[in-house]
């Protein structure tokens, strides 16, 4: 178990293989389908975006309404595939780590190999207990979406597992490949 | 003709239920779904933890437990994604409702539920994306049955395992080995995308194909043996089958891809064979009531 201060650094990125658990503490900005949308409109008109790009971590998620005395509500990782369309940009313009969960398109993998950067998953469907690492939250762009409004969390022990590295490895291939035992007939 | 008295007797056996009790119990089933995983999902998934050759797959089963005692402990919803409300309404033909619109009740309880209960709103315009920003409308299917009761089931169905639905007219001639075959390929493809271990639901025939996805939908409520042998052990087979792929929990690699495989049949055309697959996540969330 590696214990990650974010944010993240070439060399710290280097050192990830897939299938490595992880634990990450630091800032990370959560951002899904419209704040994507929003955020490469953005980048086409050279507007500022919300957050430095260079070296974030973005968590695809959406959570469920906090409490009234809590942090935040239900937060666990949302399919990342739906983000595959906007991730080769982001990472182009600095973007280090990205977590969710679901496998990721080969032009993403592609872009995670080309300019250093790094895949993890979360628990999918294990939102209440992923909360409990979130340690503050707070909404910095477009409120108007509701669950899909930008916010900065700071966590304490993220659990994510490495997925995609700078090498190509990719966590769902290879664990996939070590349990088969039945082949599908093509 | 039917005589006053007859007439009066008749209105007498009927069950009045007023809007005001649906809207109340539709809210607190939306609220229990999404904090409490049923029991008969924590046995199956207390039985995988034993079976899964993977240790770290054995791991975030304990997680996905441990998810669901963090969740009822606290009310907290067991998945940030609550999910369209979908509803199952068996309404008996001697019940009268009384006070308002069934439809415009059933929507009013989502609204109740979800806001009151700190559940994500996620429905919205199809195209601008807008957010509905009460959860609503909701998905309801209605049935009339025989009988005095109404008995509601609201299911939380979350994007990401609904969103892995498939539909196949197969050819008639294509049989079980292409039931089986197409049922198999759409597990496999999905791999980690719809949180597994998933329940596979299945729906094979119906007369037209938004009938085979119906009955994918509702085979995912149920819980114990199919009564029909055949399709119990074709449900094992498939079991085994998707199973042996090795997605293993979160598609990281393992022994226990699916916790169960429920098929729901009915007849269909003559020229036809629907199957649709419907993939619920390990975050299986419903609740039902009979009023």
């Amino acid at each position: 178990m590696k214990i990650i201060n974010l944010p993240l650094r070439e060399e710290i990125v280097a050192d990830f293989r897939a299938g490595d658990q992880v634990l990450l503490n630091g800032v990370i900005y959560v951002a899904r389908d419209s704040a994507h949308k929003k955020i490469i409109e953005a980048l086409e008109k050279g507007d500022k975006l919300p957050f430095e790009l260079n070296g974030a971590t973005v968590y695809y998620m959406g959570p469920s309404p906090t409490r009234p005395n809590m942090v935040i509500g239900s937060a666990g990782p949302t399919t990342s595939g739906r983000m595959d369309k906007y991730a080769p940009e982001l990472l182009r313009r600095g973007l280090k780590g990205m977590i969710g969960k679901g496998f990721r398109s080969a032009e993403v993998k592609k872009a995670i190999v080309e300019y250093k950067a790094v895949y993890f998953a979360a628990l999918g469907g294990c939102g209440a207990l992923i909360a409990k690492c979130v340690k503050r939250c707070e909404v910095i762009a477009f409120p108007e979406l509701g669950p899909e409004a930008i916010c900065r969390i700071i966590v304490e022990n993220f659990s994510a597992i490495v997925v995609n590295d700078i090498y190509g490895g990719d966590a769902y291939e290879e664990g996939r490949k070590k349990y088969v035992q039945y082949e599908i007939k093509k | 003709m039917v005589g006053i008295g007859k007439v009066l007797e008749e209105e007498m056996r009927r069950k009045k239920i007023t809007v005001r009790q649906i809207i109340y119990h539709i809210k607190w089933l939306c609220n229990d779904a999404n904090y409490y995983l049923p029991d008969n999902i924590t046995d199956l998934l207390e039985e995988a933890c034993e079976k899964e050759v993977s240790s770290q797959g054995k791991e975030i089963l304990k997680n996905i437990l441990d998810n669901a005692d963090v969740a009822c402990g606290g009310r907290f919803p067991l998945c940030q994604d609550c999910g369209a409300a979908v509803v199952f309404v068996e309404l008996g033909q001697n019940v009268v409702i009384k006070g308002g619109d069934l439809r415009d009740a059933i929507n009013q309880g989502v609204v109740n539920g979800y806001k009151e209960g700190f559940l994500r709103k996620s429905i919205c315009h199809p195209l601008t994306r807008k957010n509905t920003g009460n959860n609503t409308p909701a998905v309801i299917h209605f049935e009339i049955v025989p009988g005095n009761n109404l008995r509601i089931v609201v299911m939380s169905k979350g994007g990401g395992a609904e969103n892995m639905a498939k539909l196949a007219m197969l050819k008639p001639s294509d049989g079980k080995e292409g039931i089986a075959n197409f049922v198999v390929k759409s597990v496999s493809d999905a791999g980690s995308n719809p949180c597994p271990p998933v329940i596979v639901g299945i729906g094979i025939g119906g007369g037209t194909a938004e009938r085979a996805m119906f009955l994918a939908k509702k085979a995912l409520l149920r819980a114990g043996v199919n009564s029909d042998k055949e399709m119990a052990e074709f449900e094992n087979e498939l079991l085994g089958k998707i199973n042996g792929l090795g997605i293993g929990p979160q598609g990281l690699g393992g022994s226990v891809t699916a916790l169960a495989v429920y098929i729901e049949m009915e007849p269909c055309h003559i020229a036809s064979l629907p199957v649709a697959v419907n993939l619920q996540c390990h975050s299986v969330r419903y609740a039902e009531t009979i009023l």
